[in-house]
């Protein structure tokens, strides 16, 4: 089946926030970013923006009516800078004015000085200035010290890895307008509604009943329109509440870049040690995470993060702590992952030199440690269902591994510069949020008199194809052609109380929560149907719809879904069904950091293979080969998109996409000239995707499992491909982990201290 | 007062003729399915075909609007997603919704702009030529696949039906309306742009004296731009177009496109592995508007064409309405982003010696991203060997200095040495004092002296394979 985006989107027919007509009078903003990372507001001179004709308002804290206060987990973000500034890219003020360009000309007017201060960007340095957003947390299992005796081999290292920028290709954006009695509506580019209606609410004072927040869709988030849309949504609600006119703020790709969080940079001890076999016995992390300058969602990610410490192996005794250090950077943020990619990053560092140590390939110890049924995490989960050595085994076989060993070896005996290497990766990943009470959603089926059908859910589209699939399962459960139903907006006066779209799992939560709903609605559809084919209410006769007929033990009756639906209306039978659903068995204590904190978990390996110029430092990623765990995959064409899209990010992340900030914490690579993703050269040549065969999910929604977060973290392979192209060259290479792998890092480590 | 045509529709507007094209789209038009994205040109979301008379027949190619303006579409046929919906999807929009090739959608319209420009001006293509088509458009969600399941898909559909491809582009136009590519009003674009030609008014001393020039404005555009000058547009003047040879000199006009130079008979008869070179040099629907002398006047420490011409002993020929005067490119570039041109002076064009077959060339380029990225170090080669010596040296590098760099101590090191390993290392020596790199986001000044070495020593290897390998350049 086809997303029903899709048609609108290749025709240009898809509205984004900027596309939408708006009301009459509509009035722009532009926000006055900090210049400093760090530092005391000496002088606020807004008056030459004020003075400008055509400025309605310049709006800084003082104008806020109640809290100036947006933090969720930890309350310690303010909506506008007061006096002073931590982190370059802070909204200060923000002007609103009658066209967009004479805003920003008027941002500009705005004289402003400051004190400055140092900035700290680094983790590390934060934590030795006792910078800390909350005290560190372990997760531990067997006996460490009692370990490190019986290893053969124990090696130590550290492991750096950057941020990465979302790059969602719409940039951040929101559009309020007033409703009556001092009521908004805000149409946002939000994962998360229910949060910028609760945060707006707290900042005006005003209930939640008074605010709508409404979402069409979102040109991609990835985490980075989770908790950071929230600022834009909530600055043009300030504005619209002041002026009682419609307002509108985009960011340009410039304001975007240098204003909001990314993916945090990590800087990680670790210790691993293992028997001369390549049996893991123990491993020690330490996890240094640049949460940047307030809290936003790093204690959560922080937490995932500790989950993910031994990605798909089975360690007896680990010891694995992470702690979350308070820097001059702008908040960094949720992005698809969300804390994992950077754990799985320094285990398979960690392998990589116990490889080198151990004079074997990485896949010898990584295929001998892989997760088996039953096998207990650090925080007390076992494994079940697990799928990691099927996956292995699978991607062996599906993509002739020693065939493709042996080409390596043969090209890379026939060039002299130019080096071919691969690397494998598994993952496991665990889905559902971490913290317990996220995991439920609602939704909200209207059947209309004319046979069409409305659905609400708190899922929002950001390209993931969730309205397809929720699609998909209302015309299963309905069995009706699926042109009769249309997901509409998320809205929060029409679903109460959403949890972000977020975690992978909105398809799960918000598909469980519809077929739940179309299921009331089919009961009440079959007493009807037994009414009018005068069948007795307690019969053996089975009531069904298939294609939109009404069957009778399977028989098709002359009653169809076009007849039924208006019968059901003039018997006063109700059309509209709510659903509630939460993901059963879920809990977790953070005291004993032990509990059940996953519906289930998605297994997969990938095989990366990439070339390496040597003589140029530069790289291609030929292929990844991957054997996806995607349980019974609701909708094949999506899942591939998914693992697709992720692998390539997750390369993006590895090798190219390098945030480079000044000491004094601005940011360069602040525009797509100078910040790049891949784009369709760079991308694999090649991707191949197999979907595990037999791999039917029972905690999934029809057996599915969730696809969006987990093959991001193949793309960490490609880190380890290029550096075995690199030995390839110079065999006496020891091996170092400091992500992105520029092409500028691959030379500098093939020809060291050459200047 | 700027006249064009819109899709199907007439457009006479007197709004500021230096408004770019997707600002005037989404908000004066209301045409929102081109969209913004980074404002840079890097990103393709705002992609747009533009249509020109060429005399006989319109050419179309593919364009980032939002560094174009609308002075610069004047007489043109632009062309949005909007312009190219009909009832049913056309193959190109099926063929991305079959192999799931939209995700989020912000790319989308850009993509299908593009791809359909593949299908104007091109009889036969290859893979290579697919993806070309499509290699300016920056998709965060789907990692390509599918967009090149989708290419795929719709060339085979189309192409294998196309022996009528080998037509005039008059009569292509009717196949694209037959495959129902484009909707059927574009077989009257051509009559109806054939009134909107007016011959281009030469550009006067008067004007040149306080205007501001355009050539492509794929530079200047990036920036907000002075409206009180008024614009001069260079491309519209045909005597500032073309590649021709003239008495064993080759001049090309300094308003001809980085893509015509890469597609030109002439260079790729001369220079076979040009369109290599180019593939490096930004991205098509930057190729299609950028131009050479623009490239040159930029200054650019590290402009690709640049460092390319500045080995070929290329002459600038300037004017200023009343003088003439010609100038060696390599004595242009006076300090960061200065060059030897009076405010009032333009490029008309530039000039260099055929080479004589004997002559190699090679380029070298090295940025973060192999495509579409600004280089770390890009370097140029012209060398002439012969009885085992080097008769003829020419070697640039960017990236390096403050201007576009001629290496003057290292050729003249080279120059009458034999091509050994040895003399290339102590070369690479000489070039690292006449160069003084900076550490910026291209890169560390340490691993720009080393890239500048192994691009040197890429040179070597790539025209004497059989004499210098990288084992022996190496300590």
């Amino acid at each position: 089946m086809i997303s029903s985006d899709a048609y609108l989107h290749v025709r240009g027919e898809s509205q984004f926030i900027d596309d939408a007509t708006l009301p009459e009078g509509t009035l722009y903003a532009a926000v006055l970013a900090s210049p400093v990372a760090h530092g005391q507001i000496t002088q606020l001179n807004l008056a030459p923006a004020q003075e400008l004709e055509g400025v309605y308002a310049v709006l800084t804290a003082a104008h806020i009516p109640a809290q100036n206060q947006i933090g969720n987990l930890i309350l310690d973000e303010p909506l506008l800078a007061v006096d002073e500034v931590h982190y370059c890219g802070q909204p200060i003020a923000m002007v609103v004015a009658q066209q967009a360009d004479l805003a920003h000309q008027a941002v500009q007017a705005i004289a402003i000085q400051f004190a400055e201060q140092p900035a700290i960007i680094d983790a590390r340095q934060a934590y030795r200035l006792g910078q800390l957003l909350l005290p560190p947390r372990t997760f531990s299992l067997g006996h460490i010290e009692k370990a490190w005796p019986q290893c053969d081999v124990v090696v130590e290292g550290t492991v750096e890895s950057g941020g990465q920028e979302h790059i969602y290709l719409e940039t951040q954006g929101a559009f309020a307008y007033p409703t009556e009695n001092k009521g908004l509506k805000i149409i946002a580019a939000t994962q998360s509604p229910s949060l910028v209606q609760r945060i707006v609410a707290r900042v005006l004072g005003l209930p939640m009943h008074q605010i709508e927040v409404e979402v069409l869709r979102l040109g991609g988030g990835f985490g980075g329109k989770e908790e950071q849309a929230t600022i834009w949504a909530t600055l043009v609600a300030l504005a619209t509440f002041h002026l009682q006119k419609p307002v509108k703020l985009i960011l340009s790709r410039h304001e975007d870049m240098r204003m909001t969080g990314k993916r945090h940079p990590y800087s990680s001890d670790f210790k691993i040690g293992l028997t001369h076999t390549g049996q893991i016995l123990a491993y020690e992390v330490t996890f240094y995470q640049n949460a940047g300058a307030s809290a936003d969602l790093s204690p959560a990610i922080l937490e995932r993060t500790l989950f993910h410490a031994t990605n798909s192996y089975f360690i007896p005794h680990i010891k694995a702590t992470a702690i979350s250090c308070r820097t001059h950077l702008p908040p960094n943020t949720a992005f698809r992952g969300f804390g994992a990619p950077q754990a799985v990053l320094v285990i398979e560092a960690a392998i990589a030199k116990a490889a080198e140590k151990l004079g074997v390939t990485a896949a010898v110890i990584q295929q001998k440690n892989l997760l088996k049924e039953g096998d207990r995490f650090p925080y007390g989960m076992t494994v079940t269902g697990n799928q990691s050595r099927r996956c292995w085994e699978t991607a062996i076989q599906q993509y002739e591994v020693d065939k493709l060993a042996a080409q390596i070896k043969k090209f890379n005996a026939e060039h002299a510069f130019y080096k071919k290497g691969f690397a494998f990766i598994p993952i496991c990943f665990g889905i559902s949020f971490t913290s317990a009470f996220l995991n439920q959603a609602s939704a909200l089926v209207h059947v209309y008199v004319d046979g069409s059908v409305s659905i609400s859910t708190s899922a929002v589209e950001m390209g993931q194809g969730v309205n397809s699939k929720i699609r998909q399962i209302a015309s299963q459960i309905f069995s009706i052609n699926t042109n009769r139903i249309k997901l509409n907006t998320t809205n929060t006066s029409r679903i109460a109380n959403m949890s972000p779209t977020a975690a992978s799992c909105s398809a799960d939560l918000n598909g469980q929560a519809t077929k739940q709903a179309c299921l009331i609605i089919l009961a009440r559809l079959e007493k009807v149907a037994r009414k009018k084919l005068q069948l007795r209410q307690v019969d053996e006769d089975e009531i069904t719809i298939k294609n939109e007929m009404v069957c009778v033990n399977g028989k098709a009756t002359n009653l169809t879904w076009s007849k039924l639906i208006p019968l059901a209306y003039f018997n006063r039978v109700s059309l509209s069904a709510q659903s509630h659903y939460a993901t059963p068995h879920l809990y977790f204590n953070k005291t004993q950091e032990q509990g059940h904190p996953f519906a289930y978990y998605v297994f997969g390996t990938a095989i990366t293979e990439a070339t390496v110029d040597c003589l140029r430092g530069t790289y291609q990623i030929d292929t990844v080969k991957i054997v996806q765990d995607c349980g019974n995959s609701l909708n094949p064409l999506i899942d591939r998109g998914q693992v697709e899209g992720g692998i390539v990010q997750g390369i993006g992340w590895m090798t190219i996409e390098e945030l480079i900030y000044t000491e004094q914490g601005r940011l360069l690579t602040d525009r797509l000239s100078t910040y790049k993703i891949p784009d369709i050269y760079f991308a694999p040549h090649e991707i191949s995707v197999h979907f595990l065969e037999n791999a039917n999910n029972p905690e999934g929604l029809l057996h599915s499992k969730a696809v969006g977060e987990p093959p991001l973290i193949y793309g960490i392979s490609a880190y380890f491909a290029i550096w075995q192209a690199m030995k390839a060259f110079r065999p006496d290479l020891q091996f170092t982990c400091s992500a992105p792998l520029t092409p500028e890092k691959v030379l500098l480590a093939l020809y060291p201290n050459s200047y | 007062m700027v006249n064009f045509i819109l899709n199907d529709k007439d457009i006479s507007t007197d709004v500021f003729e230096g408004t770019c094209i997707l600002d005037f789209l989404r908000h004066n038009q209301r045409l929102v399915g081109t969209k913004t994205g980074c404002q840079e040109g890097d990103c393709g979301a705002c992609l747009i075909l533009v249509g020109e008379w060429k005399g006989h027949l319109i050419s179309y190619q593919s364009a980032n609007s939002c560094l174009l303006s609308l002075g610069q579409v004047n007489g043109k046929h632009v062309i949005t997603i909007e312009g190219l919906n009909q009832t049913d999807l056309t193959p190109i929009q099926q063929a991305l919704l079959t192999e799931g090739a939209t995700q989020c959608g912000y790319c989308t319209p850009g993509i299908v702009l593009a791809i359909t420009g593949l299908f104007f001006n091109s009889s036969h293509f290859d893979s290579a030529q697919q993806l070309a088509a499509v290699d300016g458009n920056l998709c965060r969600c789907t990692g390509y696949q599918a967009i090149k399941r989708a290419l795929i898909r719709v060339c085979q559909q189309l192409l294998s039906t196309a022996s009528s491809l080998n037509h005039s582009k008059i009569e292509r136009i009717a196949w694209l309306v037959e495959k129902q590519i484009v909707p059927a009003y574009f077989l009257q674009i051509p009559q109806r742009l054939q009134k909107y030609q007016l011959p281009a008014k030469p550009i006067t001393t008067e004007m040149a004296s306080v205007g501001t020039f355009i050539a492509g404005g794929t530079d200047l555009w990036t920036q907000p731009i002075d409206t009180s000058q008024p614009l001069i547009y260079l491309s519209p003047d045909k005597s500032l177009k073309g590649i021709h040879i003239e008495k064993n000199r080759c001049y090309i006009g300094a308003a001809t496109t980085v893509e015509e130079i890469k597609n030109s008979p002439i260079i790729q008869a001369f220079f076979p592995k040009m369109t290599a070179y180019f593939k490096l040099i930004a991205a098509t629907p930057i190729r299609h508007q950028a131009t050479i002398g623009g490239n040159i006047v930029h200054a650019s420490p590290i402009g690709d064409l640049t460092i390319l011409f500045l080995v070929l002993e290329t002459t600038l020929h300037l004017n200023s309405g009343h003088t003439q005067r010609t100038l060696a490119l390599k004595d242009f570039f006076t300090g960061y982003r200065q060059v030897n041109k009076q405010p009032h002076e333009w490029v008309e064009s530039l000039s260099f010696s055929l080479p004589s077959k004997h002559v190699l060339v090679n380029f070298e380029k090295v940025s973060k991203r192999t495509h579409l990225d600004v280089a770390s170090i890009n370097s140029a080669i012209q060398i002439h060997v012969e009885k085992d010596l080097i008769q003829q040296l020419h070697l640039s590098a960017g990236g390096v200095a403050p201007i576009p760099l001629y290496l003057a101590q290292t050729v003249n090191y080279l120059s009458g040495k034999k091509v050994t390993a040895a003399t290339i290392r102590q070369a690479v020596t000489v070039a690292q004092t006449e160069i003084t790199p900076l550490s910026d986001v291209r890169g560390s000044a340490e691993y720009k002296r080393l890239l500048l070495r192994q691009l040197i020593y890429a040179h070597f290897i790539t025209l004497f394979p059989e004499q210098i390998t990288l084992e022996a350049l190496l300590p």
